[in-house]
């Protein structure tokens, strides 16, 4: 879920007869739900896809520290701001196994970030949004994570190995992150007048943001077929939204607030709610760098980057003088 | 000055210097050099804002007066403030960052260990637990100056003018008056004086190892932890992390 609209390479699933004898190898092994390991053979598109998917979900958790961080100094009590430190230092944690993750199929952290830095390569479109009132960190954490789960949780099972198991490990932590998040909610929402506004005024920005976080409509979304084969993505786009949107109504309806869809609305026959869609416009808008804080989110990573090398720079040129001059001692 | 009363304002000097350094460090979230560094940082910041909760706790409780370690820390004014100015000045560049940090952790880790052999059992117990997370901060802060001193050109160049910078605001740590005659006579705490002698061969060492040179002008600025003269910082720092608080009075959050 953090990774949208992840292009997957190569022509489409092919027939049994159309593969060469490693693909269907390795197409057996997929379906028999075996790991795929870093050594292993893998189909270069395979490969070229996870990269693309692995790189934008750990550029996803470091920019997502911005709309986060934002709050950091501004935390009303010593126990909120430790448990967003907490959070925002876990989410560079995530980034961290995911860059890893990376890595085990031969492209490396700085060469990621080049690609992220240079717009290249993308993060997730609900961090262009930006956090506002105090509300909005228990949203971020409610609806945001709460979306991220839904999508983590299956991908636990997904085929290459590394991948999946720093699912697991995020995947716990991101539960966490939900159930605090809710928790700030639910202090706003039996708070004061304007704690209520504020958290309705949260719910009110976040809801479509956080429901274009599981990408375009499946009769929109041209790549999925070849990524289910693969495992790399084991739900549809619209089924993890379904799945989104059926979990949180009582959610809301628990904290008295009302969630911004005319349209909502249970329908028995489907044993779902229907829901109105997002706005696919502005997502696409978002997606293009024109969301409301694109420019400011990449400006921040850009100079973090920039003003940072002198520091990378003195470190790697202390750890190799002092590598030198352990050698000239042996 | 009454024992309780001393025991509040020394309280208040080790909570403010780590509820302000930690507010500090939590400034760098999401925009370190590389990403070790932010988690490390993050790590820190929260060290930090933990003991503060122990020691304005502690405070609070020894007042009297129902306050908590938060109307502490949200609900008072500049010039009620403690800590040390080492503690509320501006971030700067990471080198700067760093080297204020490494300046604080050794003196703190020297302070603690004081702290732990404290004949108030609530003192020592909070000293013991901070003494095992310093342990830490100083070993890294440490490295760090150590590794971008005896780094590049540039990165030495910056860590000497951060220490320039710095020097000045670390003389204040050492300072005593009625409040630590108090602590000192109960055997709460160290007079700060004696703290010096361990601090310089902590610290000279590390800068020697950094190949950086430590300034010979033995002028200090004070007035942070008796609250006589903060810097202009303060003010702005305070605005931001008491917003909520001061626009919202009495809401739950």
């Amino acid at each position: 879920m953090y990774a949208q609209l992840v292009k997957t390479a190569g022509t489409g699933v092919k027939t049994r007869e159309e593969m060469s004898d490693d693909e269907r190898n390795f197409q057996d092994r997929v379906d028999r739900d075996e790991k795929i390991e870093p050594k292993d053979w893998m189909p270069d598109d395979y490969r070229a896809t996870l990269i693309r998917q692995i790189g934008q979900h750990a550029h996803s958790e470091i920019v997502g520290q911005l709309p986060e961080g934002n709050w950091i100094t501004r935390a009303p009590t010593l126990e909120r701001k430790a448990i967003l430190l907490a959070k925002v230092q876990d989410e560079a944690g995530h980034g961290l196994y995911l860059y890893c993750a990376a890595e085990t199929l031969g492209v490396t952290r700085d060469e990621l970030t080049e690609e992220l830095l240079s717009g290249r390569m993308k993060y997730s479109s609900i961090f262009n949004y930006p956090t506002l009132n105090w509300a909005d960190i228990g949203a971020v954490g409610w609806l945001v994570d709460g979306a991220a789960i839904m999508n983590q949780v299956p991908l636990q099972r997904t085929s290459y190995g590394p991948y999946s198991r720093a699912m697991i490990r995020i995947c716990k932590e991101e539960s966490f992150h939900q159930r605090q998040g809710y928790d700030i909610m639910m202090k706003m929402a039996q708070g004061s007048d304007a704690q209520r506004k504020m958290a309705q005024d949260a719910l009110n920005r976040f809801w479509y943001p956080s429901l274009m976080m599981f990408g375009p409509s499946d009769k929109d979304s041209v790549h999925s077929a070849q990524s289910l084969a693969w495992k790399i993505k084991i739900d549809t786009n619209d089924e993890l939204r379904q799945r989104f949107v059926d979990q949180t109504v009582p959610q809301a309806k628990y904290l008295g607030l009302t969630i911004p869809d005319e349209h909502l609305k249970w329908n028995e026959e489907r044993g779902a709610h229907d829901f109105s869609e997002p706005d696919w416009t502005e997502f696409f808008n978002v997606i293009k760098g024109k969301g409301p804080c694109n420019v400011d989110r990449m400006e921040a990573r850009v100079a973090a980057w920039e003003d940072g090398a002198w520091v990378r720079d003195g470190l790697l040129a202390h750890a190799r003088k002092t590598s030198a001059a352990r050698t000239a001692a042996e | 000055m009454a024992d309780n009363d001393a025991l509040f304002e020394f309280l208040l000097r080790l909570g403010d210097n780590s509820l302000i350094l930690g507010h500090r460090v939590s400034e760098w979230c999401g925009h370190s050099p590389v990403l070790e560094e932010d988690i490390a940082l993050a790590n820190t910041a929260l060290d930090l804002i933990g003991q503060t909760q122990m020691w304005l706790g502690l405070a609070g409780e020894v007042e009297g007066k129902g306050r908590t370690a938060d109307d502490l820390a949200f609900l008072r004014d500049a010039w009620d403030f403690r800590n040390v100015l080492l503690c509320e000045l501006p971030n700067g560049d990471f080198g700067q960052t760093l080297m204020r940090q490494f300046l604080y952790d050794a003196w703190s880790q020297i302070m603690l260990g004081h702290l732990t052999q404290s004949t108030d059992a609530r003192v020592a117990e909070i000293a013991a637990k901070a003494a095992k997370e310093v342990a830490y901060h100083v070993e890294r802060s440490g490295d760090t100056v150590i590794g971008l001193g005896d780094g590049t050109e540039e990165s030495h160049a910056r860590m000497q003018a951060a220490l320039d910078y710095l020097w000045p605001y670390v003389g204040e740590m050492f300072d005593g008056d009625a409040v630590d005659a108090a602590m000192t006579k109960a055997g709460i705490a160290p007079d700060p004086a004696s703290l010096r002698e361990d601090y310089d061969a902590l610290v000279r060492d590390v800068l020697r190892k950094a190949t950086l040179t430590v300034p010979t002008d033995v002028f200090h600025h004070k007035g942070g932890r008796t609250g006589y003269m903060h810097t202009e910082h303060l003010g702005h720092l305070l605005t931001q992390m008491q917003w909520l608080q001061r626009a919202y009075p009495g809401a739950t959050w």
